[in-house]
C-alpha cells in the first residue's frame, strides 16, 4: 500500500506531466516538488535517482520502504504504486 | 473473442500525427483509441518554444501545443492510454496487438510512433546517460544552473535547444561537425544573440566523453581543419543529432521498413500489411516538421475511413 508520493519536476517537463497525469487518474493523490521554483532541493532529487533528470518519483510504502521511479517509465511506475 | 475489445481504430502514438489522426476520425463519430508509450505530444511536447507551426503568431511551448491538441481530440472522443505495443499480427479480418497492457484487437491500425533524438555513439554516452549526458533540455537542463555545457548538433533542434539551455548554463560550446549549421536561418540567428555564452565550433566531431569521480568533466573532440585533438571542459552534454525512428517492435517481414527503420507506405499511407497505415515522423519520406505531421494525421484519417468503409470488417 502507498503511503504518500513525491514527484520532483520542472516547469518545461513533458513526461513530469505524463507522471502526474497518470497518478491522478488512478486516484493517486502526491507532493509535487517543482525544481525551477526550489532550486535547492535539485541535490535531493539528484540523491535519490542518482541521475541529472526530471522526473523523479518517489513511492513511499505503508513500511517506510521507498522505490524511486526516473522518468516517465510505466513498467516500474504501475507496480510500484499498485 | 469479446467483441468490446474490437476497437474501430487504435493509433500507436500520441504525437501530433495521432492526435489529428484521432481529432478527425473521432469526429466522424469512428471509435478511436491512442497508445502511448512516452509523452502525449512526443517531441513536440518536450519542444521548448514551436515558432513554425501555423496559427500562432508568437509561437507556442510545446507543452501547451500537445495539451490542446489532446484536448481537441478528446472532446470528439477519443481515448489516450498509456502503455506499449510488443506485437503486431493479422487474427482473421482483424488486427491483433499485444501490449503491456494485454491484448487488443482493431479493425484498422495506424503506427504514428514518430522518432527519438539519435545517439552520438561515442565511448563515455552510454556510461554517463542522464547522469551527464541527455538528450531533452526541457526536461534535464534545470539541472545546469551556471555550469558549462556542450551541445553537440548543428540542426534545428541543437540550436534551439542550444538557445533554451542559456537559461541555466553559464557557457555552453556547440560542436559542429559540418563547416555550416543546417539549421534555419532564425535558429542560427538565436545562436548568434547569444554568443556571450554560445561558442560555436564548426568542423569539430565529438570523439569522446570523459568523466572523472561519476561526474563529466570533458568531450574530447578532433578539429577537423587541423585534426587536432581538442578538449571542452564541460558539466555536462545535451546530444541533438538527428532522429531515429521509433520502430524497434515492428516486425520487418510483416512491416517494411526501409534501410534506416522507417516505414514503407503506398500512396494511400498504407504499410506492407493490410489495414496497418503509418504517418509522421515515422514514415519514410517524412519531413520532420509538426505541421506536415499533422498534415499526413488528417490524410492519413481520411485514408484509414475510405478503408472501413471499403472493408467491412466485422467483429469476430
Amino acid at each position: 500500500m502507498v503511503k504518500n508520493i513525491t514527484i520532483f519536476t520542472t516547469n518545461t517537463c513533458a513526461y513530469c506531466v505524463m507522471v502526474k497525469k497518470y497518478l491522478a487518474s488512478k486516484g493517486f493523490g502526491y507532493e509535487e516538488v517543482n525544481l525551477d521554483q526550489n532550486p535547492e532541493r535539485q541535490a535531493e532529487a539528484q540523491s535519490l535517482s542518482g541521475a541529472l533528470t526530471v522526473p523523479v518519483t518517489v513511492v513511499t510504502k505503508q513500511d517506510d520502504s521507498q522505490e524511486v521511479i526516473v522518468g516517465f517509465n510505466l513498467g516500474k511506475l504501475v507496480p510500484a504504486v499498485s | 473473442m469479446d467483441k468490446h475489445t474490437v476497437h474501430e481504430v487504435i493509433m500507436i502514438g500520441a504525437g501530433p500525427t495521432a492526435l489529428t489522426a484521432g481529432i478527425y476520425t473521432s469526429r466522424e463519430d469512428i471509435e478511436t483509441l491512442l497508445f502511448e508509450k512516452g509523452a502525449v505530444g512526443g517531441l513536440a511536447a518536450v519542444t521548448d518554444h514551436i515558432d513554425n507551426y501555423p496559427g500562432f503568431a508568437d509561437g507556442v511551448d510545446g507543452l501547451v501545443l500537445a495539451d490542446q491538441m489532446r484536448k481537441q481530440a478528446e472532446r470528439f472522443g477519443a481515448k489516450i492510454e498509456l502503455g506499449e505495443v510488443t506485437s503486431i499480427n493479422h487474427e482473421g479480418k482483424l488486427i491483433k496487438l499485444e501490449t503491456t497492457s494485454g491484448v487488443m484487437h482493431a479493425k484498422a491500425l495506424l503506427v504514428a510512433t514518430g522518432s527519438d533524438y539519435k545517439k552520438v555513439g561515442v565511448p563515455g554516452e552510454k556510461e554517463f546517460f542522464a547522469r551527464g549526458v541527455h538528450y531533452c533540455a526541457t526536461c534535464d537542463g534545470a539541472f545546469y544552473r551556471d555550469k558549462r555545457l556542450v551541445v553537440v548538433g548543428g540542426g534545428n533542434s541543437a540550436t534551439q535547444e542550444a538557445v533554451f539551455l542559456t537559461r541555466f548554463a553559464t557557457h555552453i560550446d556547440m560542436l559542429v561537425r559540418a563547416d555550416h549549421f543546417r539549421a534555419s536561418d532564425v535558429l542560427q540567428e538565436e545562436v548568434a544573440k547569444h554568443k556571450d555564452k554560445i561558442t560555436v565550433h564548426f568542423n569539430t566531431t565529438t570523439d569522446e566523453i570523459v568523466g572523472q569521480d561519476n561526474k563529466v568533466v570533458k568531450v574530447v573532440g578532433t578539429d577537423k581543419k587541423t585534426g587536432k585533438k581538442v578538449d571542452f571542459p564541460t558539466d555536462g552534454v545535451f546530444v541533438f543529432v538527428g532522429l531515429q525512428p521509433n520502430t524497434s517492435f515492428i516486425d520487418p517481414k510483416k512491416i517494411e521498413l526501409d534501410e534506416i527503420g522507417f516505414i514503407k507506405t503506398d500512396d494511400n499511407l498504407m504499410t506492407t500489411m493490410k489495414g496497418v497505415f503509418a504517418a509522421g515522423d515515422v514514415r519514410h519520406g517524412a519531413t520532420m516538421q509538426i505541421a506536415s505531421a499533422t498534415g499526413e494525421g488528417a490524410t492519413v484519417a481520411l485514408r484509414i475511413r475510405e478503408y472501413l468503409e471499403g472493408h467491412k470488417v466485422i467483429n469476430e
